[in-house]
């Protein structure tokens, strides 16, 4: 098959590929539903993609990479771009020299994620420019512009997918002419990228001036397009929106927005006197009414109660006709359920038993929460267990604060646990506390991505390997237990119930790999085995 | 109605297989030079809770999601998910139940999804040899001559 041919492609594999067609010389992120397999792709199809600690080192990275005049794609669902806001907002400033890609994949209806936030808002609050595909064409094809505009105005671009765009399936014509990718080279560049207050004002301004720069040029991007039609009606709309008020309103004049920061607000003004009423539909937040709104121009958007969760043609046929009645509740399905057999059930067997108060983390032991186990007390963010039992610890009365232990995941202690970790050692608490590793050797949620702790690359490749253990006693921590919570569940919950006893700081690491990965664990070490002997023979 | 888009919800539980039947689905209306588009969540669907997926077709689709209420197909995998899903179907539309095929006939039993994509090829106006090449793609060698009989036999029996 050629690689111009017609394709089925989920919005996930569009931005890899395009990735790939636009030379982007290193891909990095931290897995996340529904981003996570963009990453994936872009290594199956030969690209060089990396799985990073968190998104802020993988934003961080890839800003390098841009420096470096080469171009770079960092990946995150939405959650994970507050982690990266920090590089973002001044990277900004700083600008890029490579094309420098940001997938913010939001999450509306909350599939898999914990909070519904609209990462629109960062577009604006940072100042870069922002694109939103509503299939996987548009994916493909906002990648590869998201790339020149990042060059041509030397700023980071923010790619906006949700959910629907990331894993439908939708077919994709790929272009003819792919970028060539610039050969990386260090050009000193002190003013643009060393943000001392001296330098960091005029590049403020910088920004603000480019941002202007794209609002008027994004007047006549092709991007944005008007969708002709009957009536008096006018919709502007974005992203999977589109779709759907294509779909139930097949004869009304619709203005499709795909650059959605700056907005191009003449064209907006221009499509709204022309109708008699404007009503703007999107997902999620009033984005693009306020915005739009603000400019003084007149638009109506849609009831309060359609910001939540996913629009739908039904959802939008209902806005359509202002309907604000209740909406059907949909039909109970089954809940997820901690597999049988896995280890992370003898944990919250054992705390359950013990009464514990559990401060609790991202991933799949999340599902401790529900019955039987009914074991986690609270899930917030990525890491938040730990300094949220420490302060549970801090002014609880003794008798309760004794019950509290942080409970968090392997790739999760990575990702955001180890300054945590620190934070214990160094503001312990006055009884003292118990962090729980839940080390399944894997970030299982997401698909069993690798990380650091596995000692694999994103390639399932050996490379080095961040020992829990060894980390933990470097902080000074005497109290570190290892066990496996399956091999003898009696024997573990004895030792949660001595570490909560001594009033001391304790991290035990429960550690046995999923069951779902560990026939994949060890072939990938078979292999390595394979390689270093090979390696060793070939020395001799 | 979208007038000519044909449309298909896949519902049973995590593990069996809904989304690469879907997958397969969307395959063979690809291969029949259709628009197409197939849309499902990811995520928490590996942990054996509901799962469900949505394939359309047709000259031009253009939301990935059946709206509720107009399937004019309903597979279902698992028996205790045909209520959960049974609104998705339209009136007059074709519910296609686990009952239809015979567990027990399988070579393999985890073939049981391509047995009920037999079943519905029945009902679409696709060739049989695209169903064929779409499953030969759809899996690794070891797996293919099960799969192909599961999808014999479902056709067989639909």
């Amino acid at each position: 098959m050629s690689d111009t041919e017609r394709k089925l492609l989920s919005g996930d594999e569009a931005v890899a590929l395009a990735a790939m067609h636009a030379g982007v010389a290193l891909g990095t992120g931290y897995p996340g539903t529904p981003s996570t397999e963009i990453l994936e792709s872009f290594s199956k199809l030969g690209g060089r993609a990396q799985w990073a600690p968190n998104e802020k080192v993988a934003l961080e990275v890839a800003l390098g990479v841009a420096f470096a005049g080469a171009r770079a794609m960092a990946t995150m669902k939405h959650v994970g771009l507050n982690v990266a806001a920090d590089p973002l907002f001044t990277a900004a400033y700083t600008g890029v020299t490579g094309g420098l890609i940001v997938v913010s994949a939001d999450d509306p209806g909350m599939a898999s994620s914990q909070n519904e936030q609209d990462n629109r808002h960062y577009a604006v609050a940072a100042g870069v420019p922002m694109l939103e595909p509503a299939d996987s064409q548009e994916a493909y094809d906002f990648t590869l512009r998201a790339v020149e505009i990042s060059e041509q105005w030397r700023i980071p671009v923010l790619l906006r997918l949700t959910t629907r765009v990331c894993h439908s399936r939708t077919i994709v014509t790929p272009r003819t002419d792919s970028l060539p990718a610039p050969t990386p080279s260090f050009a000193r560049d002190v003013r643009n990228r060393v943000m001392i207050p001296a330098y960091a004002r005029p590049a403020g301004r910088r920004l603000r001036q480019k941002l202007s720069e794209l609002q008027a040029w994004n007047e006549t991007c092709p991007l944005n397009r008007i969708v002709a039609g009957k009536g008096s009606l006018g919709i502007i709309t974005s992203g999977i929106a589109y779709m759907h008020v294509r779909e139930a309103a097949p004869e009304t004049r619709v203005l499709k927005l795909g650059f959605t920061y700056p907005l191009p607000l003449e064209k907006i003004r221009a499509f709204a006197a022309g109708v008699d009423r404007c009503l703007v539909i999107e997902e999620g937040d009033p984005y693009l009414a306020e915005a739009i709104r603000a400019a003084g121009i007149k638009v109506e958007n849609a009831s309060e109660m359609y910001r939540f969760g996913e629009l739908s043609v039904g959802r939008v046929r209902r806005i359509l006709e202002g309907d604000t009645s209740p909406e059907p509740a949909p039909v109970p399905g089954k809940p997820p359920l901690l597999c049988p057999g896995c280890s992370h059930r003898n944990v919250f067997e054992a705390l359950h038993n013990l009464d514990c108060i559990v401060a609790g983390d991202i991933g799949c032991y999340t599902l401790g929460v529900l019955p039987p186990f009914e074991a986690i007390d609270s899930c917030v963010c990525m890491g938040a267990s730990i300094g949220v039992g420490l302060g549970l610890r801090h002014v609880l009365p003794p008798e309760q604060a004794r019950r509290v232990v942080s409970v968090i995941g392997d790739s999760t202690f990575v990702h955001s646990g180890i300054t945590g970790l620190v934070e214990m050692v160094y503001n312990p608490p006055p009884t003292g506390h118990v962090v729980l590793i839940l080390d399944n050797s894997t970030t299982a949620m997401t698909g069993h991505q690798e990380h650091p702790g596995t000692g694999r690359t994103l390639e399932h490749e050996p490379t080095g390997k961040l020992s829990f253990e060894e980390l933990a006693r470097s902080l000074g921590l005497k109290n570190v237990f290892i066990s496996d919570p399956s091999a003898d569940p009696g024997k573990f919950a004895q030792l949660v119930q001595a570490c909560l006893a001594n009033q001391q700081l304790n991290l035990i690491i429960a550690r046995r790999p999923c069951l779902l990965i560990a026939g994949a664990i060890k072939e990938y070490e078979r292999a390595a085995n394979q390689t270093c002997t090979a390696a060793v023979d070939g020395v001799e | 109605m979208n007038s000519g888009v044909i449309n298909i919800v896949i519902a049973g539980l995590g593990g069996q297989g809904v989304l690469k039947a879907t997958s397969i689905v969307a395959d063979v209306a690809f291969r029949s030079g259709l628009d197409v588009k197939q849309s499902e969540l990811h995520g928490m669907s590996q942990r054996g809770g509901s799962v469900s997926s949505d394939v359309r077709f047709g000259r031009e689709v253009f939301s990935p999601m059946v709206p509720a209420g107009a399937a004019d197909y309903l597979v279902v995998v698992a028996p205790d998910q045909i209520e959960v899903n049974r609104r998705q179907l339209r009136d007059g539309g074709t519910l296609i139940a686990p009952e239809a095929v015979d567990p027990a006939k399988l070579t393999n039993k985890k073939s049981f999804n391509v047995a009920l994509l037999g079943v519905l090829s029945r009902h679409l106006d696709f060739t049989e040899a695209t169903w064929l090449e779409a499953i030969g793609a759809a899996f690794p060698e070891k797996l293919r001559a099960a799969n192909l009989q599961a999808f014999a036999l479902g056709r067989k029996a639909g």
